[in-house]
């Protein structure tokens, strides 16, 4: 549980997530989408949570909101606790709701998040109708002011149009505004900029680290871009078939990067620093079959580094030095090998 | 190193009714030597995929033309042009989940240009397919089976075999790899690379991953609303641009490097790139530009080769 910091004699986390596992029912049998998830998220930090398609981080987001269909999906053990209550399996905290009023989100694809059919303005009234019970009067002058915040120019005549009638950037500027209506204290951003150009996404980038600012928020940033989240994260998770194998601040994953994993996505994109440069090499092989799990280390099959008790039994979670730590049998006190030769950072 | 295809003065509108068009590709000029390959970036709407297509004829010509090997190619494609052209010129598209017919198995959608362009028995086409499954890292036993039973990578590798089989000396890359995950994007680079080596191809990479097209490509060109801002060598494009759209492409382009992006500066630009609809005169990147000047509303910047560099820039700043 290194990722939790409770053992520090800081305030304890806004939020906790402990040994999340969810499940999806297939015709092809279940999926163990996310397969015992820890990490914990302090007031007006960012975490970023890396990893490619299909390697459970939108799932394990998604169940924190309470947005997996029930059927097909399953939460089947776990905890996630804000400020000390548990949120896992429900809708209010407190007396407060959580969805949309203590955790906002953003997706992807703004153009099929928001409703076709209904006015800018009152979409963002929406939530604080619903959730903080303004008057539809205020709650419209609100939305104005929101997007202003969001740095949408004319903003009271843009309440009044509708989706068709923003561009892409525009509209994740309202769907910042819109999960940011209720002053949330967790602003859960599902890849934001995946959709939109560079030059749009370095303005939502700066959107959201100002409005952290301002507000205070944490951040949990769900990408697979590193130069996003070398951008954007205090802490990063890097998740590989349904499970944390690194978690530790950007500096600890990109410059004493300690998973095999981790060093593959970096050698695998090109890097701009002339010090730096090498060759693409490709992570040979593909992920594996999340219907039958193997039983070490989901990474073995395509990783260079591989030992005989990879394939036999999943390894544990090493701590390396403060929180930063890997699950890899590289890593285990055991292993014979010392921690420093381990540090692939200096690989590129 | 002489020039393959020689782009000039091309113009591709779209018409959209009412006296109005879209100005996708404006009076645009550009070399591609053989055994080049030269990256497209740009945002989108910047009129990089419409360029591809009309360089390749999927497009009809507005204006001006495109020359290969010395010949000029025809303004409006006759289907029999494209049965000579597709031999030498070929595309891959960017969305690997659309771009191939669901209803044929692999095998027939890699031979399908052997069997309508060359004489050939069906032992000849399945003989060169297995091979071509086998270069691009696919096996043979695929032949047999429908795109969706692959992931979007193997697709991917799918539209390149499809495309190289016919042995073009011209490929037009639409965004080969923005679909892919980032370990199957190195897979995909790599293995163009390599059949760039083997074949001799001339590639124009269609791209908007900065770092990316940096790393690919022997020149990159830099579009913003239907024409070129810049051209160079991709090194001096990306670590020297002279544009400031190029500065601020490069500028807005997030590197994998955390102390190097908390340490920087944001240059991110106010706007977006406007409607290519009846674009006014004067710089098209005047209203977003940061170093605007007067004359830079008034008068179209050509794109000119710069003093003592290796380097076409539209702008008024450097000319």
């Amino acid at each position: 549980m290194t990722a939790n910091k409770e053992d520090t004699n800081v305030r304890p986390s806004l939020l906790i997530v402990e040994d999340l596992q969810v499940e999806f029912d297939t015709y092809g049998g279940t999926v163990q989408a996310v397969r015992g998830v820890n990490f914990s998220v302090d007031q007006g930090q960012t975490l970023a949570i890396v990893g490619e398609s299909g390697c459970g981080k939108s799932v394990t987001v998604q169940s924190i909101m309470g947005l997996i269909p029930a059927p097909p999906g399953r939460i089947i053990a776990g905890s996630a606790r804000l400020r000390g209550h548990e949120i896992l399996g429900r809708k209010t905290v407190g007396g407060g709701e959580i969805r949309g009023a203590e955790i906002g989100m953003i997706f992807q694809d703004p153009m099929t998040s928001l409703n076709p059919t209904m006015k800018i303005g009152d979409q963002i009234a929406e939530p604080l109708k619903v959730h903080r019970g303004y008057s539809a009067r205020n709650a419209s002058l609100e939305a104005v002011r929101l997007l202003e915040l969001s740095r949408i120019p004319e903003a009271s005549k843009r309440a009044r149009q509708y989706p068709f009638e923003f561009s892409g950037g525009m509209l994740q500027r309202a769907m910042i505004a819109m999960a940011l209506s209720c002053k949330p204290s967790i602003l859960i951003a599902d890849e934001p900029t995946t959709a939109l150009d560079v030059t749009i996404q370095a303005q939502i980038l700066d959107l959201m680290l100002e409005l952290q600012k301002e507000t205070g928020m944490a951040i949990i940033l769900i990408t697979h871009d590193l130069g996003v989240v070398a951008r954007m994260a205090d802490e990063v998770a890097v998740m590989y078939a349904g499970k944390i194998v690194e978690y530790g601040s950007a500096n600890d994953i990109f410059y004493r990067s300690a998973h095999p994993y981790t060093v593959g996505l970096k050698e695998a994109m090109p890097t701009n620093d002339p010090a730096r440069q090498h060759e693409l090499k490709p992570i040979s092989g593909s992920p594996p079959d999340l219907f039958a799990p193997p039983a070490g280390c989901g990474y073995c099959s395509r990783c260079p580094y591989a030992m005989q008790i990879c394939s036999e039994s999943p390894p544990q979670n090493n701590g390396l030095h403060d929180h930063h730590s890997a699950s890899c049998w590289l890593h285990h006190p055991r292993s014979g090998i010392k921690p420093d030769t381990l540090f692939f950072g200096d690989a590129l | 190193m002489g020039d393959l295809i020689e782009v000039r003065a091309l113009t591709r509108f779209f018409d959209l009714g009412g006296n109005q068009f879209v100005h996708a590709v404006d009076k645009l000029s550009l070399t591609i030597g053989e055994r080049e390959i030269v990256g497209l970036v740009g945002e989108s709407g910047s009129g990089k995929s419409t360029l591809g297509k009309t360089i390749l004829g999927l497009y009809d010509k507005t204006d001006g033309e495109v020359i290969y090997r010395g010949g000029v190619l025809p303004q409006k494609y006759r289907p029999t042009d494209f049965q000579q052209l597709a031999t030498k010129m070929q595309m891959i598209f960017q969305d690997p989940y659309s771009s191939l017919n669901p209803r044929m198995t692999v095998g027939e959608i890699i031979g399908e240009g052997l069997r309508l362009h060359f004489n050939i028995s069906e032992s000849d086409v399945k003989e060169q397919v297995v091979d071509w499954l086998q270069k691009v890292g696919l096996q043979a036993d695929h032949m047999s089976r429908y795109p969706h039973e692959f992931s979007g990578g193997q697709r991917q590798r799918i539209g390149i075999a499809r495309a190289l089989i016919l042995e073009p000396e011209f490929v037009v890359c639409d965004e080969p790899i923005s679909a892919l995950d980032v370990s199957v994007q190195a897979q995909v680079v790599n293995l163009l690379g390599e059949l760039k080596e083997t074949m001799g191809l001339t590639l124009l990479f269609i791209a908007h991953d900065l770092s990316m097209v940096r790393y690919v490509s022997d020149r990159m060109a830099v579009m913003y609303l239907g024409s070129l801002a810049e051209l160079g060598k991709a090194n001096d494009v990306y670590f020297n641009p002279k544009h400031p759209y190029t500065e601020v492409l490069v500028g807005s382009n997030p590197e994998p490097d955390p102390e190097f992006e908390k340490g920087r500066v944001s240059t991110s630009i106010q706007g977006e790139i406007p409607s290519p609809v009846n674009v006014q005169s004067g710089c098209r990147f005047a209203n977003r530009c940061p170093k605007v000047l007067g004359v830079c509303r008034e008068k179209t910047p050509e794109l000119v080769p710069m003093k003592g560099e290796d380097r076409l820039v539209a702008c008024h700043l450097v000319s």
